[in-house]
């Protein structure tokens, strides 16, 4: 691989082959340079919207930010590690709700990771031979994902609404299942609310992946399995899954992520209370930090908060990779 | 044959696109035209107003003939946004780190003190109030909450409010009710009106900003104060009472829609008092504007102050309400501060503040100006006694926008917790004001 000419060298050549003395001027090498030309307003880009952002917000993590500072953020006064001794703080009612947040967030992924995971996987199933009325469900099925997440939202919060929702009307007044009518934006029942509403949002980008990964696999493997005398389920287990996992790794992964980091759910479902059951990281953060107008609680929190998705990509890659390995070998 | 880009050309096109990337990123800033004391006429003021009437669109409705007459007679154009109480504090809070924002905002007057202390505003001095019409043209009490005591402030009253509690006067005259004059008096007049579908009393339970109200104005009422100083004491026994006592109506009294406690807009409240759903309803005097849209005149309700528990606990006192209202503020950096005073003046102008105290029905905070709020002298008697007789200031600290956030964060949880059919304890209360407390900044 050529590498990148600058300022003087050794003799040079140029594109006519001939060796030249080595000269003061320095010569772009086009063929090299310009990929890297290309590619700079979009490390220019993320760096100014992503990094350095992180960066700031890191930083703000030892600073003790609060409103008299906002105009001038570098005449606040340091915090040094306080704002994440009392966010890691147990016993004390900052690190208390941080770790009851925290559960609730991992319970939260877990299963609404689980269930997406799932149903997407088993639609592909049964989606992947055609039959007549394919291609429109595979439509129907993608419309969550594609909705803008607002108005998605706001309709599950009008449904749930107790009194007027159209959820408590069928349940209670029109197929009398339960007597007295739920709350379903409130109290427990608010943790199932949310994961519902995000398993309905996710689980098409499953189901779209792994078609995607479906419709790559070779037949003639299925073609041996079942001369073998493999049936559906067997072929299911032992042939599909197994070939599907580089995809499968990749958006489990994804889906965990995403889901952990999921703002805009409970964010619309509840406004600006969000009940305790249904309080994951992103809101808790920002109802402590934006709210409050206290941003090195935030920051801190923020920087834990990534710290853990970092550490859990950490472990999950290697083992996910040392297993696809050992499937192929 | 086609030519191939030579590389002089090819080179230019590479950086081209790369500038025209950079560039389109950047934006220019306005440019700085600073009036030198000289006509504002021609200049463009941006305005942001809070959510007074009963939509942000009879808002816009209600104030673009008013700020026409603004330009015809300064010949500044003011550009207005209305925004809702939801995004009012975070959009502020944009504006004043960024320092990019509006040239003149709304603000909650309880606001006041802990946006002076962001220093993002403009400092009202001895000319600048001089420049708006003067200190003496406000109403003492309004004035009293625009900012820290011993600072300059950094706001003056635009619109002033207080609560009162709404009661219907068919449904109290049908079980021979006169209207509750003590706490006590509340909770059985509820009582007896709760049933067959309808309930005593209505709260926006899942409102912070209403629920942090109440804690203060039942807090006053028990002795409890929620500040001491820039310290908060949310945990002092009065608070916890006074807390107690609100969420009681729900859990214990049961004279409250569980379902109220989903209520996060003054509408809701509103609209079931004017449906007839309840019987009562505290709220700010421009409701008045909202039951007229939701078809209620106003003879068919009456307002009475807030009661207080009789006789009153050790260190209560009969409080009503806060002064409660909007403040206008002007930013400091803005490009225009002369135009934006003479807006000031112009809105907090006799006239203005007759033809918008009615339509929004808000007190005026001008003391020339007459109260037009309401046609019924009565009426108007009351919410002035109201505010002259039984009104303390929420707590005039820098920290002040926190507490509402914590406190009323704190306490929509416990109406929940009692919507849910679990009996909200003083122990209960008593957490959730510890956790609050923790959440603010250390002074």
């Amino acid at each position: 691989m050529s590498t990148f000419v600058v300022g003087t060298a050794p003799p040079e050549q140029d594109s006519a082959g001939t060796a030249r003395p080595p000269g003061h001027r320095f010569r772009w090498n086009w063929r090299v340079a310009t990929p890297y030309l290309l590619l700079a307003p979009a490390v220019l880009l993320e760096l100014l919207i992503h990094i350095v952002p992180m960066l700031i917000g890191a930083w703000i993590s030892f600073i003790n930010l609060t409103q008299e500072y906002i105009q001038s953020w570098t005449s606040a006064p340091s915090a040094g590690l306080s704002n994440y001794k009392v966010a890691l703080n147990f016993s004390g009612p900052v690190g208390k709700s941080l770790l009851h947040s925290f559960v609730i967030t991992l319970v939260y992924t877990l299963v609404v990771v689980g269930f997406s995971w799932g149903i997407g996987l088993a639609t592909a199933g049964v989606l992947q031979r055609p039959f007549r009325g394919r291609g429109v469900l595979r439509t129907l099925f993608l419309v969550p994902y594609a909705v803008p997440i607002f108005a998605g939202i706001i309709v599950w919060n009008f449904m749930l609404q107790r009194d007027n929702g159209m959820f408590n009307q069928l349940i209670v007044s029109d197929l009398h299942l339960v007597g007295t009518r739920p709350f379903w934006l409130l109290g427990n029942n608010a943790f199932f609310s949310t994961a519902i509403v995000a398993i309905w949002r996710s689980w098409p980008f499953a189901f779209l992946m792994i078609m995607a990964g479906m419709q790559n696999l070779p037949n003639d493997v299925y073609e041996a399995s079942s001369i073998d005398g493999a049936g559906t389920w067997r072929q299911f287990f032992r042939v599909t899954l197994p070939m599907l996992r580089p995809v499968n790794t990749v958006l489990v992964l994804m889906l965990f992520l995403w889901t952990f980091n999921d703002f805009n759910t409970p964010f619309v479902l509840f406004n600006n209370s969000v009940p305790p059951s249904a309080d994951l990281m992103s809101i808790h953060i920002y109802e402590n930090s934006f709210q409050v107008w206290n941003f090195g609680y935030g920051a801190a929190m923020s920087v834990l908060m990534l710290l853990f998705l970092l550490l859990v990509t950490a472990i999950y890659l290697p083992i996910a990779r040392r297993r696809s390995h050992s499937v192929s070998a | 044959m086609r030519r191939r880009l030579t590389t002089p050309a090819r080179f230019a096109t590479v950086v081209a696109a790369a500038a025209a990337l950079a560039v389109s990123g950047c934006s220019s800033s306005g440019s700085k035209t600073t009036s030198a004391g000289g006509s504002i006429k021609g200049q463009t003021i941006t305005y942001w107003a809070s959510n007074q009437a009963p939509t942000v669109q009879d808002d816009v409705k209600d104030l673009t003939p008013q700020l026409q007459k603004f330009t015809s007679q300064t010949g500044v154009k003011v550009n207005l946004q209305v925004i809702d109480w939801a995004h009012l504090q975070t959009k502020i809070l944009a504006a004043v780190s960024s320092g990019e924002g509006p040239d003149v905002l709304n603000i909650g007057n309880t606001w006041a003190a802990s946006l002076q202390s962001t220093g993002a505003f403009l400092p009202f001095t001895t000319s600048a109030f001089n420049a708006v019409g003067g200190k003496s043209k406000f109403v003492a009490g309004a004035l009293a909450t625009d900012g820290a005591p011993n600072q300059t402030p950094t706001s003056v009253p635009l619109y002033s409010l207080a609560y009162g509690l709404y009661y219907n006067k068919a449904m109290f005259a049908a079980k021979n009710l006169p209207p509750p004059t003590t706490w006590q008096q509340l909770v059985s007049d509820a009582k007896a009106l709760t049933g067959h579908g309808v309930y005593g009393i209505t709260l926006e339970a899942g409102s912070y900003t209403e629920n942090v109200h109440f804690a203060f104005i039942f807090g006053q009422q028990h002795g409890g104060n929620l500040f001491n100083g820039d310290t908060a004491t949310f945990t002092n026994p009065g608070v916890i009472a006074g807390v107690k006592q609100y969420i009681d109506l729900m859990d214990v009294d049961h004279v409250v829609n569980p379902s109220d406690a989903q209520y996060t807009e003054g509408t809701s409240t509103l609209g079931d008092f004017a449906k007839g759903k309840v019987a009562m309803v505290m709220n700010q005097n421009n409701a008045n504007a909202t039951l007229s849209a939701d078809g209620m005149k106003p003879s068919q309700y009456g307002v009475v102050p807030i009661p207080a528990p009789s006789p009153l606990p050790s260190a209560g006192k009969d409080i009503a309400t806060f002064p409660a209202g909007i403040n206008i503020s002007i930013f400091k950096n803005s490009q225009h501060i002369a135009a934006d005073e003479a807006f000031v003046k112009f809105m907090t102008s006799v006239p203005e503040q007759e033809v918008l105290g009615q339509e929004l029905t808000t007190l005026p905070v001008n003391t020339a100006a007459k109260a037009t709020w309401t046609t019924d002298t009565a009426l108007a008697g009351t919410f002035k006694n109201i505010l002259a007789n039984q009104a303390a200031p929420l707590p005039l600290t820098k920290n002040e926008a926190d507490m509402e956030t914590a406190v009323g964060n704190a306490i929509t949880p416990l109406f929940a917790q009692a919507a849910t059919g679990h009996v909200v304890t003083a122990s209960d209360i008593k957490a959730a004001m510890e956790q609050a407390q923790a959440k603010m900044p250390a002074s």
